[in-house]
């Protein structure tokens, strides 16, 4: 999977009705505007009417203002919120089976704790790990566990919500309709 | 109440005020078909379902009421997938019904089964797929909200078969509810109070009024503002009526085959007024090259359309009509304002006057010889001439289509039907019937070319079976003529697969067993009795096959891709003199 850390992106936190068949018009707007999609998750939100898609675009794919307008012409999209990376909490979650034999396994584990991240699984020569946080610090570990032998890797993609304001948000809350 | 889902379905089409649709049943939509027998509403059976959607557009386009077809699931709907998307392009509020399979078979590969929703996302506003009968009225109401607000569009409903058949307590639902949705119609006003002050400075202003005018219904708003600035306009191919031809600041067409005095005043002009109108690239040519002296006002309803081609200086999402109302306003009160001020609302007579000479010396030409061959241009002209200045024309795709924009006089909104962002060949005969049907007391003629009026024809027998008297005018050059002139211009001559024959097939008999009056036309003299004899038919469509010459190029032309600086005349230009 692509690096999410090192790419120009944007991050579009949108609410959607929680109906059948969004999630398709949304990819498809995606694909028909040439817009290129890095990662993204669905989930139910606090509200069960709603869920909430966190997308990451590529930036030189996808100019911000077009995919946001795009956006809210799709009929069951409520609001489209594109939050700055500076000013939002970015999450995202990695399984990664690592081979490990005997002499290996304790630098490994000592990686692990270093990322904090946590065993799930060990077998007689490998061991999985979960390890959570920004995407470039998956990026991080995934690096350094290279060189050990990488089984299998399974990334989530990232999840967002804006900062909680202490001084000014930089948030773009892209208002619901209007320019 | 109770009743079936079919039922529902054609008792929420009578709540929506729905007089005629136009479409051919099947299996999947046989339970919608019964209750229809017994309903106010007209029904139209059509010979194809591409048919159906286009009659939809062409009703919607004349009347400004959304357009109705029905047909069945599978080969139906991809049938019908055409005027989806020419709609879409365009802007047309129309209302597709589609039969699907059973609910439970959905998946399973069963006969006539396809994913209606599926493929028609990205050619609809929306689109439903019915999973319970009890919900219909709502998405029916919901449906015809979507396709006639904001910016209107197609939308489609899928109403598998046991949905249908399966029985609801009937209610009508007294409101909308779209969270998602709510079109901006109102002008922000400090951007409206921007653009008057824009528009106070500019000494070579110009309207660039689209399509949006018409789907607003603007036109009586528009001539207001022009006439209270003083600003010429240009009427785009969606847009040609929308500001009456014979006004002395009308400019008629931009764009590829516009008028070289309409594009030659967008590329020279210090500010545009974009309204309703999109920067579509058949308008501006070479974007980076398209008038780069303008300041821009951008009015347009959907917000994406502002600053996706071009950069606008003051953006107004908003409803045309409310927006230039606003304007006018706000235009006469900062004119009042700035009375004194020497720099504001400056005299236009010198760029009035350049306009005038560029009017003058570079006319739209042609020549009909005595005795010479048929000129396509002279049809037109005589078409207009000898026909009631409210005549709706529908044209197809291709040279005809701009010979019937540039040489029509367009003094009515709503006169011109045609397929502009999706260019669909086929178009004109059946979005006339549907032109037809939505105006009946109105004389409707299509012109149309050889090769188009192949693809749909067939829908003359709906016509006549119906009675609806439309009358077509074929330009009859034997060649997909518009393709013929790019490999003329741009692949040294050499014709590939373009040429079609005159008379194969006969355009006269193969009117007359569809039902219709043919006439053939081969020299000038006989083009005005033809249209007369035309005229004066009115129970049953006529065809004429008017044998024009094949030679014959449309010009003005901006090569795809070039700049509109660089628009070619007709090269016999200087030698026609004045006309
Ligand atoms: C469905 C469809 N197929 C192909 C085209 C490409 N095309 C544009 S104009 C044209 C020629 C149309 O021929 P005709 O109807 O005879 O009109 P003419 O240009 O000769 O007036 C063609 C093939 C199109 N616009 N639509
Ligand atoms: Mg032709």
């Amino acid at each position: 999977m692509a690096a999410t850390g090192d790419i120009q992106h944007h991050i579009y936190s949108i609410t959607v009705e929680n109906k059948f068949g969004v999630l398709s018009r949304v990819a498809g707007l995606f694909a028909r505007r040439g817009f290129n999609i890095v990662s993204l998750a669905v989930s139910p939100t606090e509200d069960e009417r709603f869920s909430r898609m966190t997308i990451v675009v590529d930036a030189a794919s996808a100019p911000l203002e077009q995919v946001t307008k795009q956006l809210h012409k799709l009929i069951p999209v409520i609001k489209v919120m594109e939050l700055h990376p500076d000013d939002a909490v970015e999450r995202e979650l990695m399984l990664v089976t690592v081979k490990a034999e005997v002499d290996t396994r304790s630098q490994i584990t000592e990686l692990a704790s270093i990322f904090e991240a946590r065993i799930e699984d060990v077998g007689f020569e490998a061991i999985t790990i979960q390890v959570a946080g920004r995407p470039d610090k998956l990026d991080a570990i995934t690096d350094l566990l290279t060189p050990f032998g990488i089984v299998e890797l399974q990334r989530t993609g990232q999840i967002a919500l804006p900062k909680l304001s202490r001084s000014q948000q930089r948030l773009r809350a892209v208002k619901t309709r209007g320019a | 109440m109770q009743l079936t889902g079919a039922q529902a379905l054609i008792k929420s089409l009578e709540q929506e005020a729905v007089e005629v649709m136009f479409g051919l049943p099947g299996g999947a939509i046989l339970p919608v078909y019964d209750p229809l027998i017994d309903s106010s509403i007209r029904h139209i059976l059509v010979r194809h379902e591409q048919g159906a959607g286009h009659m939809a557009e062409g009703y919607a386009h004349a009347t400004g009421r959304p357009g109705v077809a029905m047909v069945t699931s599978g080969p139906a709907a991809t049938n019908i997938v055409t005027p989806l998307c020419d709609a879409y392009m365009d802007s047309i509020p129309i209302v597709v019904i589609t039969g699907q399979v059973p609910y439970a078979n959905i998946g399973t590969d069963a006969f006539q089964e396809c994913d209606t929703v599926g493929i028609t996302m990205p050619v609809t506003k929306h689109n439903w797929l019915v999973t319970d009968s009890q919900d219909i009225p709502r998405i029916v109401r919901e449906a015809f909200h979507v396709a006639t607000t904001g910016r209107p569009g197609p939308v489609l409903v899928d109403v598998p078969k046991d949905i249908a058949n399966q029985t609801m307590d009937w209610y009508w639902p007294d409101s909308i509810d779209l969270p998602g949705y709510k079109p901006t119609t109102k002008g922000h006003s400090k951007q409206i109070k921007d653009a008057a002050r824009l528009m106070s400075q500019s000494k070579r202003p110009v309207i660039y009024a689209g399509g949006g005018i018409l789907k607003a219904r603007a036109a009586e708003a528009l001539k207001e503002l022009v006439e209270l600035t003083g600003f010429p306009v240009v009427t785009t191919l969606m847009a040609r009526g929308a500001f009456p031809d014979d006004h002395e600041l009308c400019l008629g067409m931009p764009g590829m085959h516009g008028n070289y005095t309409a594009v030659t005043s967008m590329q020279q002009a210090d500010l545009l007024i974009a309204l309703g109108s999109r920067f579509d690239d058949r308008v501006t040519g070479k974007v980076g090259a398209f008038a780069p002296e303008a300041k821009i006002i951008h009015v347009d309803i959907d917000p994406a359309e502002l600053g996706k081609v071009r950069r606008p200086d003051v953006p107004i999402v908003g409803d045309c009509r409310r927006v230039i109302e606003e304007l006018v306003k706000a235009v006469s009160s900062d004119k009042a304002k700035h009375e004194d001020d020497e720099a504001a609302w400056p005299s236009l007579d010198e760029w009035h006057t350049r306009l005038k000479e560029w009017q003058r010396d570079f006319p739209l030409v042609y020549e009909q010889t005595e005795g010479g061959p048929l000129k396509p241009q002279f049809c037109v002209d005589q078409l207009r001439d000898h026909t009631p200045d409210d005549t709706i024309v529908v044209s197809g795709v291709g040279q005809h289509q701009m010979w019937a924009s540039q040489r029509w006089k367009f003094n009515h909104p709503y006169t011109f039907v045609n397929s502009g962002g999706l260019g669909t060949m086929g178009f004109a005969v059946p979005a006339a019937i549907g032109a037809k049907v939505g105006c009946p007391s109105r004389m409707v003629w299509a012109i149309d070319g050889d090769g188009c009026f192949q693809m749909t024809a067939q829908e003359l027998v709906t016509a006549a079976s119906e009675r609806i008297p439309i009358k077509v005018a074929i330009l009859n050059n034997a060649y997909l003529g518009m393709v013929r002139q790019w490999q003329e211009l741009f692949y040294e001559e050499r014709y590939s697969e373009v040429y079609l024959s005159p008379d194969l097939p006969d355009y006269v008999k193969w009117a007359e067993a569809m039902g219709c009056e043919g006439i053939r036309v081969d020299h000038a003299e006989e083009v005005e009795p033809a249209i007369e004899k035309a005229n004066a038919i009115d129970d049953r469509p006529v065809v004429i096959d008017f044998r024009t010459d094949y030679r014959e190029k449309v010009y003005p032309m901006v090569p795809a891709g070039h700049s509109n600086d660089e628009i070619i005349l007709d090269p016999a230009h200087d030698s026609f003199g004045e006309r």
